[in-house]
């Protein structure tokens, strides 16, 4: 009660449990990719701090919004970023081929990106509004599914089968943290076991097929798509307990490694600081979703409580996913891990996820002091 | 499902369910902890290994060849420090822009470029393409700095076989280059893949490929995964292999070797106590230097086209009728069968054998053994030969040398003939003829032998022992087995071979240009078609007779005895000049240059000007419409192939009679002049 009393009420209600974590975890990022950019801030290390930066101000910024204004904002942002994706599709189409932004003038958006948060946004707006006693009804089901199945198509097309996976993911648990019955995700998921060889054998690009099987048996292609997984685990593995050292990982520094600045950054890093600095790095994650789930928990409206749990939710998609793929557990499928990797679109889907984890955190301390 | 749902039950299914969620996703962190500690941890030490794999690349350093070196340890095959570019074939990235740009910095002519891209095209694709060898530091330098432009192209330095006598010992110590496909898929080696790595293709070289390699260098180095090199580790120094140390004497090999001059012939001395080679010439030659450089196909298409095949070894592949030169052989053979050397004939221009008239190339009178030999005279060779049974005399032939395979260390040799009987029976379904024995007894018909039987031979007549021919030093000295001859026997020969050079004989001009050492030795002319064909003297030179020489000297106490033979020379009056230079070159080494430095003045330069003058003009007559040269190994199979057809002998059996010629008489011109 004293240290409440003592600081001012800005410095007080500044999210600190999330911020320092997420400060240290970028600095640290920072320091891999200074190493993966051969010993030196440009290009990579210096743009991850001016992005973490940018991106935290918008996520403070965001967090100041009432709860109206997002829920209000929930089908607008959700139509806007649909016909982004549209645009997407059409500017490649006139192109003459495949691609997944659209070109700015200032930046390169993505707006597949966008609609990570999107979907979980437009899903908890949807559950909050839908009457209770409709929960177990079909419209529960099908409307949000119809919604998740729009984009992920759109984005399958582009194609790009990591972020579909992610929308879809992101939608999912919030239908599940809605809690329409449990029957239909038994059932969802005995289809899945069907649709899944259908889906290999007609949805997925060959190049893709390939990236499967290489998971399977990395070995059988070493010098083509085995070549990823083989040499993340050769890095991972070289590390050894305490690494080989700052700017002394051979795997990255000779470029043995592919991509060691981004979606291979959890290898680059493992390289130098050994398991030491994987599990700082698993232990910071831990500590970040254990706050979204705590907000998510406290929140006091259910939509404030699915928005904050689809948030954890996302972000939790990234963090498995890349670390599964670079330990060998996955297939390559080319999704960054949040806050280590270079790139401006994951840290900016990563940080408005953030950000709308502290709008909810702000509501609970509001609803709760004003006495609810 | 009956309980009524309100939002406070939906706040309990979300608490719930949002346990789950959050028990997966700490399940899962787990999961990836427990994963990277096994890797990290339990793995290490494989991922580890793996990584230095990745990291460390180990080069071979080609091993300094062992030297060759002839009988007084002065190198008869080094190495030469030099600068030389490769390529990996399957790191190329545009081939043929690669060789354009190499060819400019290089300043490559067409035919080299055309050969370079045989190269690469014949390449195994990692084995490494020798591109230049012997280049001047600014070449190498152009070349290096250019590097990251030309993918696959390695730059070094390293060394090269040199020969400092070039073609004079090309047949003998044969010559080196790159491991070919079925050199590497015989010996898959890595070593053979190494740029710069060069094995023994013939001769010596090839024969002594174990003892001369040695023993590889290594350097481990850091290389990125595009393969650039980032910094040296750690350098092993290779081993030099060992020497290899001939009985040849460097100086008269090269002397013999210069001394043939214009002619297709060969000329070989060995030392008849020891049976030491000291000399082993055959000409025309390659130039094992620009061989060892990778063939190309000016040189080939030259070497190929040459009537005089440069590519053959005559000494141990050269067949010829041995002719008169097996006379004193004989001589000794008719001796063993109980003929008293003083025992006469009479040569009326010839004798009847049977019931026909076989010429002698003179009328001399009346004939006993010494006459025999030193005025080679025909007639007394077909009376004893029928009289004593060429059966029994190709027997001696036999145990003299000929028809035999030495104990050397050469890729092949060819054992020849000595007819018989028994072998025409065979050969050719025919029996024996009287005209076969006149034939045979003075070295024509089917006999054939190579010169170094004919050295071999006389080195046996010299001393009466059964010397064999050795061409590796030796610390000890053989002991050769008593072919048992009498000493009288011996010395009956030898001072009538001696007659041949210093006395009435009918090779004069032979005698040494020295005090009190006396040459001796006998002629030969071996026909190579009839009379009426030519005249063996003129007209076409493949017409022409060869020219046949063997010798010993000093004629009382023999220390060396060889053997010269000169193809399509006209007779033996080409042979015995060589011998003769050859001999006071090696008694007295600058008398024997005064008579060459005479000679090579009149034929254009010594034998190496003569063979770089004759690649320029052949190169820029022809141009680049010649067809690739073949891999050596092919080439020698080729050489050897050509040659073998060349002296398998008639197909059919023989039944014209012999018309001897007349013995070039050097004398008789010497005193009308």
């Amino acid at each position: 009660m004293r240290g409440e009393m003592s600081l001012p009420a800005p410095i007080a209600e500044f999210p600190w449990r999330v911020v320092i974590p997420l400060t240290l975890l970028v600095a640290f990022g920072a320091a891999v990719l200074h190493s993966a950019g051969g010993g030196s801030f440009s290009p990579y290390a210096d743009s991850h701090l001016i992005r973490f930066g940018v991106f935290l101000v918008m996520a403070l910024v965001m967090s100041y919004f009432p709860e109206d204004w997002a829920r209000l904002a929930a089908v607008p942002v959700y139509v806007v970023v649909l016909l982004l994706l549209v645009a997407v599709e059409a500017v490649g189409q006139l192109g003459g081929g495949s691609q997944r932004w659209l070109e700015l003038g200032f930046m390169r958006l993505q707006p597949s990106e966008l609609m990570k948060p999107g979907i979980v946004l437009i899903l908890a707006a949807f559950f909050h509004s839908m009457p209770v006693g409709m929960i177990g009804s079909w419209r529960a089901l099908l409307v949000p599914a119809g919604i998740i199945v729009v984009p992920m198509g759109l984005v399958l097309l582009q194609p790009d089968l990591g972020t579909s996976l992610a929308i879809a993911f992101g939608g999912v648990v919030v239908m599940f943290l809605a809690g329409i019955p449990q029957k239909w995700f038994i059932g969802g998921g005995i289809a899945a076991l069907f649709l899944i060889p259908l889906a290999y054998f007609f949805g997925l690009q060959p190049y893709q097929q390939q990236r499967v099987l290489t998971f399977l048996d990395p070995a059988s292609d070493p010098q083509g798509s085995g070549y990823h997984i083989i040499q993340s685990k050769i890095a991972i593995g070289s590390g050894g307990l305490f690494g080989k050292g700052f700017g002394e990982g051979s795997q990255s520094q000779l470029d043995y490694l592919p991509e060691p600045h981004t979606d291979f950054v959890f290898a680059t890093m493992a390289e130098e600081w050994g398991l030491i600095g994987g599990l700082f790095v698993l232990l910071v994650f831990g500590i970040v979703l254990r706050w979204g789930l705590i907000t998510a928990r406290e929140a006091t409206t259910r939509f404030s409580r699915l928005l904050a749990g689809g948030m954890t939710a996302t972000i939790f998609f990234y963090v498995a996913v890349n670390l599964m793929m670079v330990m060998g557990l996955a297939p390559v499928v080319g999704i960054p891990l949040p806050f280590m990797s270079h790139g401006g679109s994951s840290m900016m889907t990563n940080m408005i996820c953030v950000g709308a984890l502290m709008m909810v955190e702000r509501w609970n301390r509001h609803s709760t002091s004003s006495g609810l | 499902m009956d309980r009524k749902l309100t939002s406070n039950s939906l706040k309990q299914t979300f608490d719930r369910r949002s346990f789950v969620v959050g028990s997966i996703q700490g399940g899962i962190g787990l999961l990836l902890a427990a994963r990277m500690g096994y890797i990290a941890v339990a793995e290490n030490e494989k991922y580890e290994m793996e990584a230095e794999s990745n990291r460390v690349n180990l080069t071979l350093i080609p091993p300094r060849r062992g030297w060759i070196l002839d009988r007084n340890g002065s190198p008869l095959a080094s190495n030469r420090a030099d600068f030389r570019v490769d390529i990996i074939p399957e790191r190329l990235e545009d081939p043929d822009a690669t060789v354009e740009m190499l060819a400019e910095l290089l300043d490559f002519t067409e035919p080299e470029k055309a050969d370079l891209r045989d190269r690469l095209d014949e390449s195994r694709g990692f084995a490494a393409v020798p591109v230049a060898n012997g280049l001047d530091y600014e070449k190498f330098a152009a070349v290096s700095v250019r590097i990251p432009e030309l993918p696959g192209v390695i730059p070094q330095r390293g060394y090269s076989r040199f020969y400092p006598t070039g073609a004079s010992v090309g047949h003998l110590l044969g010559y080196v280059g790159a491991p070919s496909r079925e050199e590497y898929d015989a010996d898959p080696q890595p070593l053979l893949l190494t740029p710069g790595f060069k094995l023994g293709k013939d001769g010596i070289e090839q024969q002594f490929e174990q003892e001369l390699r040695g023993e590889p260098g290594a350097r481990r180095v850091e290389v990125t995964a595009s393969g650039r090199i980032v910094r040296d580790l750690e350098t092993r120094e290779d081993v030099q292999g060992n020497a290899v140390h001939l009985t040849i004497d460097g100086p008269l090999q090269d002397y013999a070797a210069r001394r043939l001059g214009l002619e297709s012939g060969s000329v070989v001395v060995m030392d008849c106590l020891t049976g030491e080679l000291l000399c082993m010439a055959s000409m025309p030659s390659f130039d094992p230097n620009s061989f060892s450089d990778g063939i190309g196909r000016v040189e080939f298409a030259m070497l190929q086209g040459n009537d005089r095949v440069p590519l053959r070894n005559k000494t141990l592949k050269g067949l010829y009728p041995p002719g008169s030169t097996v006379k004193p052989m004989h001589s000794m053979a008719f001796m063993h069968e109980g003929v008293d050397p003083s025992e006469t004939i009479s040569c009326g221009g010839g004798r009847r054998i049977g019931n026909r008239f076989f010429n002698c190339w003179s009328n001399h009178g009346t004939v006993d053994m010494a006459k025999a030999i030193y005025q080679s005279c025909d007639s007394y060779y077909y009376h004893f030969a029928q009289q004593v049974g060429f059966d029994k005399v190709a027997a001696y032939a036999r145990q003299f040398g000929l028809g035999q395979q030495f104990d050397l260390p050469v890729a092949s040799q060819f054992y020849g003939t000595v007819p018989d009987p028994a072998w025409k029976l065979e050969k050719y379904g025919r029996e024996w003829q009287p005209y076969d024995t006149v034939n045979a007894s003075i070295g024509q018909g089917y006999y054939l032998t190579s010169p170094l039987q004919l050295a071999v031979m006389t080195a046996r007549i010299a001393t009466g022992m059964s010397v064999n021919p050795s061409l590796i030093k030796s610390a000890t000295a053989p002991q050769f087995a008593s072919m048992n001859y009498r000493r009288d026997e011996i010395e009956y020969v030898r001072q009538a071979m001696s007659d041949v050079v210093n006395g009435p004989g009918t090779a004069g001009r032979a005698r040494l240009p020295l005090e009190n050492i006396l040459l001796a030795g006998k002629t030969g002319t071996a026909q190579v078609v009839s009379l009426s064909v030519s005249d063996g003297r003129s007209g076409p030179w493949k017409y022409r007779d060869h020219g046949l020489f063997v010798f010993f000297a000093p004629f009382d106490n023999p220390r060396y005895a060889g053997a010269v033979v000169i193809e399509h020379g006209g007779g033996s009056g080409a042979a015995y000049p060589v011998a003769r230079d050859v001999m006071t070159f090696l008694l007295d080494p600058q008398k024997g240059l005064d008579a060459l430095h005479a000679l090579e003045e009149q034929w254009g330069g010594t034998a190496q000007q003569r063979l770089d003058a004759q690649y320029q003009a052949y190169a820029s007559a022809a141009g680049v419409d010649l067809p690739p040269a073949p891999p050596p190994v092919t080439l020698a199979e080729q050489v050897d192939a050509e040659a073998r057809a060349a002296y398998s002998g008639p197909e059919e059996a023989d039944s014209t009679v012999f018309a001897p010629r007349e013995e070039a008489n050097p004398r008789s011109e010497e005193s009308s002049t």
